[in-house]
């Protein structure tokens, strides 16, 4: 049974380090951003959401890619487990945030555009 | 049946047993399976989170502002430091979590053993940590004042700087006693712990004091519209910013105190929207508990390493299941830090 994995029993020890070096500047870099706040990202838009925000989201995905590949030795898996468990997930999350985002969205122009005062 | 299909190589029946789908073991795939509802119970939490704060663009509270504390740095403003620090040991034990299950590959059995008790180690700081940012959180450092509309107001000097209430708010005589069931009726909830000051304290404070102003939930944007705003302090309002009031307009608002708010908790929350107090307690909490379920699990494992179980077995795959579930915790972290602490 357990021959039949075409993965692992090689060390990559030097590869996990590799990974958390990666990982741990990327987080001083998001840090880094946070604390700064760089005008040119902070004040510029794209699609509604500023620059900041994007290289964040980016960032973290990117994260998230390494975490689940190297640490969690998805790479290693076959084809149909990556597929069933990322392509579900990646399916699910954008279609819920496709549509709360889009509802509070519009809440949010209700509220400002109406006469409900809540600042008082 | 029509359903079976042979696999080339042992030729057996896909469900007959003695083949694993995906080529992964049973025990593998269930956690996986369980990791992939898990991953959407917190999409849920976090795109709930992310409603909430569309639909409250305009004033929702800005995190560099409420985590500013460093351990041993009082009064230091050290915004994103300690979180970064929790982020860092959390990626670290995942680190070390995987160099366990490596080791566990080559069956050294000691290696095991060592890093899955720095894995431990790591998880019981972070959860340490995340109490401590909890305390930080829940006591609050500036104070506030809600109003009768529910919104937060806070205090500003003529500068836009952040004043503490204990800085302005005048003592009055008058002694307060907050109303508990033995004191009165039987059926009625106990009242809730009396703020350091009363409304009238501050509100007295505020008027002696002429420099003070109002700072509201509302975030200040640069557009026309804000810009021809009469009620706004000029000079003092900047970009995406919370808008700080004119004198008088903050005399107004002042007469609308409600109540005085040191901190958060599930009903007020001096730092703005009560509803990021709610979420923040909520998510963070909720991923405490699976950092803490982790470092119980981990450490059953850990004992059985440390007994030989699976040196007897001849596999190591526990630890690899449980480094599954462990590197997923460490996964939801990284977007709850995205989300809760820099976006």
């Amino acid at each position: 049974m357990s021959n039949n994995h075409s993965h692992e029993h090689v060390s990559n020890t030097k590869r996990i380090w590799l990974v958390f070096a990666l990982l741990s500047v990327v987080t001083t870099v998001e840090v880094y951003l946070g604390i700064k706040r760089p005008d040119f990202l902070y004040m510029n838009n794209f699609l509604s959401m500023n620059l900041l925000n994007w290289v964040f989201i980016i960032l973290t995905l990117y994260k998230a890619y390494y975490i689940v590949w190297a640490f969690m030795h998805m790479e290693g898996e076959k084809g149909s487990l990556r597929w069933a468990v990322v392509a579900t997930v990646i399916f699910l999350v954008l279609y819920l945030l496709f549509i709360l985002l889009i509802e509070a969205d519009y809440v949010f122009e209700v509220f400002k555009n109406s006469t409900i005062k809540w600042n008082f | 049946m029509g359903a079976t299909v042979t696999t080339e190589k042992n030729n057996q029946n896909t469900w007959g047993g003695g083949n694993e789908p995906m080529g992964s073991s049973y025990g593998k795939l269930m956690m996986w399976f369980f990791i992939v509802s898990d991953a959407l119970t917190f999409t849920g939490f976090l795109a709930a989170y992310g409603f909430s704060r569309f639909k409250f663009i305009d004033n929702w509270p800005i995190a560099d502002e409420v985590f500013t504390h460093f351990p041993f740095m009082h009064g230091v403003e050290a915004p994103m430091y300690y979180v970064a620090l929790m982020t860092f040991v959390l990626i670290f034990s995942s680190v070390t979590m995987v160099l366990a299950v490596d080791a566990g590959h080559h069956m050294q059995k000691g290696k095991v053993a060592f890093y899955m008790l720095l894995t431990i180690i790591g998880g019981l700081i972070f959860v340490g940590s995340q109490a401590w940012e909890w305390k930080n959180f829940i006591k609050g450092e500036y104070g506030a004042v809600e109003t009768k509309g529910g919104s937060i107001i806070q205090f500003v000097d003529e500068k836009g700087e952040r004043v503490k209430l204990e800085d302005f708010a005048i003592h009055l005589p008058g002694q307060r006693e907050s109303l508990t069931r033995d004191k009165a009726k039987w059926f009625m909830e106990d009242e809730e712990s009396i703020p350091t000051y009363t409304v009238a304290e501050v509100q007295a404070g505020f008027k002696a004091h002429h420099n003070l102003l109002i700072r509201t939930e509302k975030i200040y944007r640069d557009t026309p519209e804000d810009k021809a705003n009469k009620k706004l302090q000029p000079k003092l309002n900047r970009n995406k910013h919370r808008e700080i009031l004119t004198r008088v307009e903050s005399e107004i608002m002042v007469e609308n105190a409600a109540t005085v708010v040191e901190g958060a908790n599930l009903k007020h929350n001096e730092y703005g929207s009560k509803l990021f107090a709610d979420f923040f307690f909520f998510i963070t909490g909720f991923h405490g508990f699976h950092v803490f379920s982790g470092v119980v699990i981990n450490f059953i494992i850990f004992l059985n390493v440390v007994l030989g179980t699976y040196e007897k077995r001849k596999t190591y795959e526990m630890v690899e299941k449980v480094g599954l579930y462990w590197h997923f915790v460490d996964l939801v972290w990284v977007f709850v830090f995205t989300f809760f602490y820099l976006v």
